[in-house]
């Protein structure tokens, strides 16, 4: 299993699992798991409605592409911790990190 | 005021559609969207990108398919208006419906259907100090009237073309155009980027980059913005702020309109895309039904429903009868 954090809007660290070898990404978790994302482009980098903060782990993940880079360039509130939930692939990379879902 | 048999909230596919399957039945359509532009999310979100799933097209590009969808309607002659978002919905002692806009135009139509998408686009707000006490005083968040700017200092805030495009634009009107960017790079629009660089080496732009402006300051009118960047704090005085990061659907004003609504979306009776008010239908992206699928082609078989059941309030006395296009063809409809 793979296991990572997403933080609450109050600050709780809620533990999530998943399988090691599905073929999801980040934002499909968050979803599947009643996280009220809405991904109104179904993760094609081009909404950012899935933005996340990676609190801790960061380094971890594989970094961002291109067009990742611009979407989040263009976010009012984005800052160095900012990702799409949807371009980060749910991996063995995950291990530890903590997630907190933005706005 | 405007009059007409259906007016339809949303010019995305699902409203564009609804015009081709009311014209059909001789029902003339005026369409509202708070959007400059016709398409919805196809033309605002991706204009460019393929879709695989409209029936009888192996392939068409969004823009594509909303160039088409228009061209579709054009024996009907739908009105728009566009650039405006519908405010209130209002029912009249002769039974009709009176449509209200952000900008004060008036529709009276027979029937409402509201083919809202996600929601109204609206613009994406940073997080700035004193931001929504200067709006409409210093603070907009599209460049609609470039001339305003003549002689005047104003400053840009984004990292995406529109902020670059309108940079590179008003640098020939403005006084002084000031850029701010969070980030050190532009990767959008390469072009647009370079221009940009090339304006500011010439100082006819100032370029902040990594830096963001975190509050206004100003008695009544704008005044002076403070940004944060790699040397700290400073503040720059200007008339003008125009924050640029996109435009992200907020279910907006449709929410206060009395329907029954499931997690943004407007509950309806799948005979006809009804909806628990009487001469309103909803269709497309914005219902919700058990087995919903938030599909273009899902839209269209809505609006085919839906016209055959509204023909019943503009035409209260005819009897409708089924036919195929085939059969009659299109006629088109008195302007
Ligand atoms: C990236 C992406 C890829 C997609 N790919 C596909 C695909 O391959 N196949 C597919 O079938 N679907 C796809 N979709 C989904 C498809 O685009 C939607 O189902 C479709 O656009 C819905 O059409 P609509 O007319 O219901 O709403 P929209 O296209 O959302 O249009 C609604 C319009 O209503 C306007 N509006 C809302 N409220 C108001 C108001 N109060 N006043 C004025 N105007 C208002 C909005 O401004 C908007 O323009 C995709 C969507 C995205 C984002
Ligand atoms: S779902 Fe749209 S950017 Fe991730």
């Amino acid at each position: 299993m793979i296991n990572f954090i997403v933080e609450s809007h109050d600050g709780q660290h809620i533990p999530i699992s998943v399988p090691e070898g599905i073929s999801l990404n980040l934002m499909e978790v968050l979803k599947a798991s009643d996280y009220d994302i809405l991904a109104t482009c179904g993760g094609m980098a081009l909404c950012a409605t899935c933005m996340v903060q990676v609190l801790k782990g960061g380094q971890q993940l594989a970094s961002a592409l291109d067009q990742e880079l611009d979407m989040l360039d263009r976010m009012p509130a984005s800052d160095d911790k900012s990702r799409l939930s949807c371009q980060i692939a749910v991996n063995e990379q995950l291990e530890g990190c903590v997630f907190k879902i933005a706005g | 005021m405007i009059t007409t048999d259906i007016g339809i909230i949303g010019a995305g596919p699902a409203g564009l559609f609804a015009v081709f399957e009311a014209g059909l039945l001789k029902m003339h359509c005026h369409l509202i969207d708070s959007l400059p532009q016709v398409g919805g999310q196809l033309s605002e979100i991706y204009p460019q990108k393929p879709i695989y799933d409209i029936p009888g097209y192996p392939t068409v590009n969004a823009q594509q398919l909303a160039d088409k969808l228009m061209e579709q309607t054009a024996p009907f002659h739908p009105g728009f208006t566009l650039g405006e978002r519908v405010e209130t919905l209002q029912k009249l002692a002769d039974g009709t419906w009176l449509i209200s806009t952000s900008e004060g135009t008036e529709i009276n139509c027979k029937v409402v259907v509201i083919a809202g998408g996600l929601g109204c686009f609206e613009p994406r707000k940073p997080e700035v100090d004193r931001l929504a006490e200067f709006e409409g005083k210093g603070v907009s968040y599209a460049v609609r009237n470039p001339e305003q700017f003549r002689g005047r200092h104003v400053v840009l805030a984004g990292g995406g073309d529109s902020a670059l495009d309108w940079s590179i634009f008003l640098a020939d009107i403005a006084e002084r155009v000031t850029l701010v960017h969070r980030g050190d790079t532009f990767r959008g629009s390469p072009d647009a980027a370079e221009k940009v660089f090339e304006l500011a080496k010439i100082g006819k732009i100032d370029l902040y980059l990594k830096t963001r402006v975190v509050s206004l300051d100003g008695a009544g009118h704008l005044e002076a913005l403070c940004l944060v960047g790699p040397e700290g704090q400073s503040i720059i005085n200007a008339e003008h702020f125009v924050p640029l990061f996109g435009l992200s659907p907020k279910l907006g004003p449709i929410e206060n309109w009395g329907l029954a609504i499931d997690k943004s979306a407007i509950e309806v009776n799948t005979t006809d895309y009804s909806t628990n008010i009487e001469g309103i239908y909803a269709i497309g992206d914005i219902n919700i039904y058990p087995g919903k699928l938030k599909l273009i082609l899902c839209g269209f078989h809505e609006a085919a429903l839906m016209a055959q059941s509204a023909f019943k309030y503009v035409y209260p006395d005819q009897r409708l009868t089924f036919k195929y296009t085939t059969v009659y063809g299109i006629t088109e409809l008195q302007q």
